[in-house]
């Protein structure tokens, strides 16, 4: 069976401040994610946008348990998970404006955020792509002894490609410091993760590779960062893989231009999961304060304010910019 | 004639051969209720059922795989794929598996088999979900590829490809499903292996693919007004590969630019210009032209990503090169 973690409260080990920095961060990616979904719908941004509306305890949980130097590789709904490893938000909403100062120099856009300096080695959006390569830098990190890690998010629709179990008996055969974290959002574009898989909970399949499997509540922040912090202790430990299901749910469409519900998913149970959000869960179990959000969502509007402008006069990528860096 | 949307051309071909064979049906990700990533098999689900329009998990590998063992036995699938990008994933079932068992068993193994996916850039969907990777298939034995350019062949062309009993690769172009173009109403079908000419002319043989077709003849528009007659050949098929209609045009007009949407190296254009160079030498005047994408991965940015592929000006000013026009 896979172990459940449940969070009733929030852990001992953290202080005030660190729990109020979480919920910042969350409040920070709802924030980045809104801005996001405003600018496409006003054909600022192009391209394809999936936005994480709802997966921010994720993103946050996960990340706060690991150190600079970890490493992080993502999927095509990663803005989440870059802005919790701290890439900064300016840069990145030029990269998402088609700036010159954006990230990856305007050739990536959304699907493909990456902050090297900061452990983020990438949004890939070949769905099970970034697996392989997870226990790659595990692998290396391995034979560089110092105790780095690397978490690999990827969804429940990914869990079902052949690099999921081609990296899961990888890393648990070499005993790799690597972490699998599905966000299991239960679909993948239109498709329901019951229909999609024959086991109830995705954490199960880590018994094939000899691993442990835990299933948490995604939308509890705290629990998220209990078992990424077990996982990772694990890993650093020469312990090996650990898979983390956590349960969540997307609020908007799987991406922009498609609906919030149907046809695939009803009104009510995108209703059902919004009364488990996230952010009003962290607000609750951390108790903050009407004084605290307040000056929360200051400082965050006014982080936000500063990325868009800094985002919107900056300069176009320039033409020739498009022939550089494909070899070294 | 009525005219009709791309993709629904493309619904129309599948809800036709369904109806006509009951060995016919589709397999791929989001292809029910959804409808496909852009709606190329919207309403299929209704008429035929959730066993011959079959929703997969994401499995690339999976699920060509499947089609094949399926059509091993005696059916005919038709798989999507979604996005060229993802065949990539299913390239060992593709290349070892699909275009290799009729010849490996003697000729005695049944591979009827069509794996649909769309391909090309202008969408600002970036370097994993913009390429053109046709070329990929034309050079392995044992696969035909079909990229029509218009709605009507389209649907002509997967009939066709649904009835064959080779394995099809059908790359259709994002850009086109939401194109409209004449169709007729009643039942036909276009055969693998027939190119068209798209416009007549004498100065200058145009042989253009899939999005390249529509640019071309805007191009051949504008040429028309400074006096250069341009003839439009879409091959529709890049294998087999109709080389009498392309090559008589070319030694009527004694000049070739081949323009695609992939990268110049060693894409189909180069094929293409070798058997110019082999079957039709004596009868080139000038040193033939491609108009192709930047050798880069396809950028995300709408202003680097319309540099990085070929625009209809490429075209004009490729076959201004070719006639002698300098501008
Ligand atoms: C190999 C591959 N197949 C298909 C797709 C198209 N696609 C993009 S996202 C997606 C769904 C992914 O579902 P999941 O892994 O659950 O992630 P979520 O979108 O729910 O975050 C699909 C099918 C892709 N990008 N790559
Ligand atoms: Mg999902």
């Amino acid at each position: 069976m896979a172990a459940k973690v449940k969070s009733k409260s929030a852990s001992r080990s953290l202080s005030r401040d660190d729990y109020l920095r979480m919920y910042r961060t969350m409040l920070c990616i709802r924030r980045f994610e809104e801005k996001t979904d405003e600018l496409f719908m006003a054909g600022r941004i192009k391209g394809a946008v999936h936005v994480s509306i709802g997966q921010e305890a994720c993103s946050v949980g996960v990340c706060s348990a690991l150190n600079q130097d970890d490493a992080i590789l993502t999927t095509h709904r990663g803005h989440g998970h870059s802005i919790a490893k701290g890439t900064r938000l300016n840069e990145m909403m030029a990269e998402l404006l088609g700036k010159a100062t954006g990230l990856c120099k305007a050739r990536g856009g959304s699907m493909h955020i990456a902050d090297i300096s900061k452990g983020h080695y990438g949004a890939h959006s070949i769905v099970g792509a970034n697996m392989p390569m997870a226990a790659g830098m595990g692998l290396a990190f391995q034979l560089e002894g110092k105790g780095r890690v690397a978490v690999v998010f990827f969804g429940d629709g990914a869990s079902n490609q052949g690099s999921f179990h081609e990296s899961m008996n990888l890393c648990a055969i070499w005993k790799l410091p690597v972490v699998f974290f599905c966000e299991n959002n239960h679909y993948a574009v239109s498709f329901h993760v019951n229909r999609s898989t024959a086991v109830r909970d995705i954490s199960l399949r880590a018994q094939s590779y000899n691993a442990p499997g835990v299933t948490v509540d995604g939308m509890d922040v705290m629990a998220v960062y209990e078992a990424t912090k077990e996982a990772v202790a694990r890993a650093r430990r020469g312990e090996g893989p650990t898979l983390i299901e956590a349960k969540t749910y997307r609020f908007f469409g799987h991406s922009r231009g498609d609906p919030q519900f149907g046809p695939y998913r009803t009104k009510e149970e995108v209703e059902r999961w919004r009364k488990r959000d996230p952010l009003l869960v962290a607000e609750k179990m951390f108790k903050v304060t009407e004084a605290e959000k307040k000056a929360v969502q200051g400082e965050v509007a006014e982080e936000m304010a500063v990325a868009v402008e800094f985002a919107e006069k900056s300069p176009e990528a320039p033409l020739p910019s498009a022939l550089e860096d494909v070899y070294a | 004639m009525r005219e009709i949307m791309f993709r629904e051309a493309l619904v129309e071909a599948l809800d036709e051969e369904m109806r006509r064979d009951e060995n016919v049906f589709v397999l791929g990700e989001d292809i029910g209720q959804f409808g496909g990533s852009f709606k190329a098999t919207l309403g299929l689900l209704e008429k035929h059922g959730p066993e011959r329009i079959r929703n997969t998990p994401i499995a690339e590998e999976a699920i060509v795989g499947a089609a094949l063992g399926a059509a091993l036995v005696g059916m005919r699938p038709v798989a999507e794929l979604h996005f060229i990008d993802f065949a990539t994933v299913a390239m060992n079932q593709i290349v070892n598996q699909v275009a290799k068992v009729r010849y490996m068993f003697g000729g005695k193994a049944r591979t009827s088999l069509v794996i649909r996916m769309h391909g090309g850039g202008g969408s600002s969907a970036a370097a994993q979900h913009s390429q053109s990777l046709e070329a990929w298939f034309v050079h392995v034995p044992g696969l035909k590829v079909v990229m029509p350019s218009t709605p009507k062949d389209a649907k002509g062309l997967l009939k066709s490809a649904i009835r064959d009993n080779d394995p099809v690769i059908f790359v259709e172009h994002r850009a086109l499903y939401t194109v409209k173009g004449p169709v007729p109403e009643g039942e036909y079908t276009i055969p693998l292996g027939a190119a068209e000419v798209k416009r007549e002319g004498s100065d200058a043989t145009i042989v253009a693919t899939s999005s390249m077709v529509g640019k071309s003849l805007q191009a051949a528009e504008e040429l028309a007004k400074e006096g250069i007659s341009c003839e439009v050949v879409d091959p529709r098929t890049l294998f087999p590969l109709d080389k009498e209609t392309i090559l008589a045009s070319v030694r009527k007009t004694g000049r070739l630019l081949i323009a695609h949407e992939a990268v110049r190296r060693c894409g189909w254009g180069a094929e293409m210009a070798a058997i110019a160079g082999e079957e039709a030498f004596d009868y080139l005047d000038a040193p033939l032209v491609r108009v192709c994408a930047k050798e880069t991965p396809v950028p995300y940015s709408p202003r680097l990503e319309r540099l990085h592929i070929p625009q209809k000006e490429d075209v004009a000013a490729g076959v201004r090169r070719l006639v002698g026009v300098a501008r």
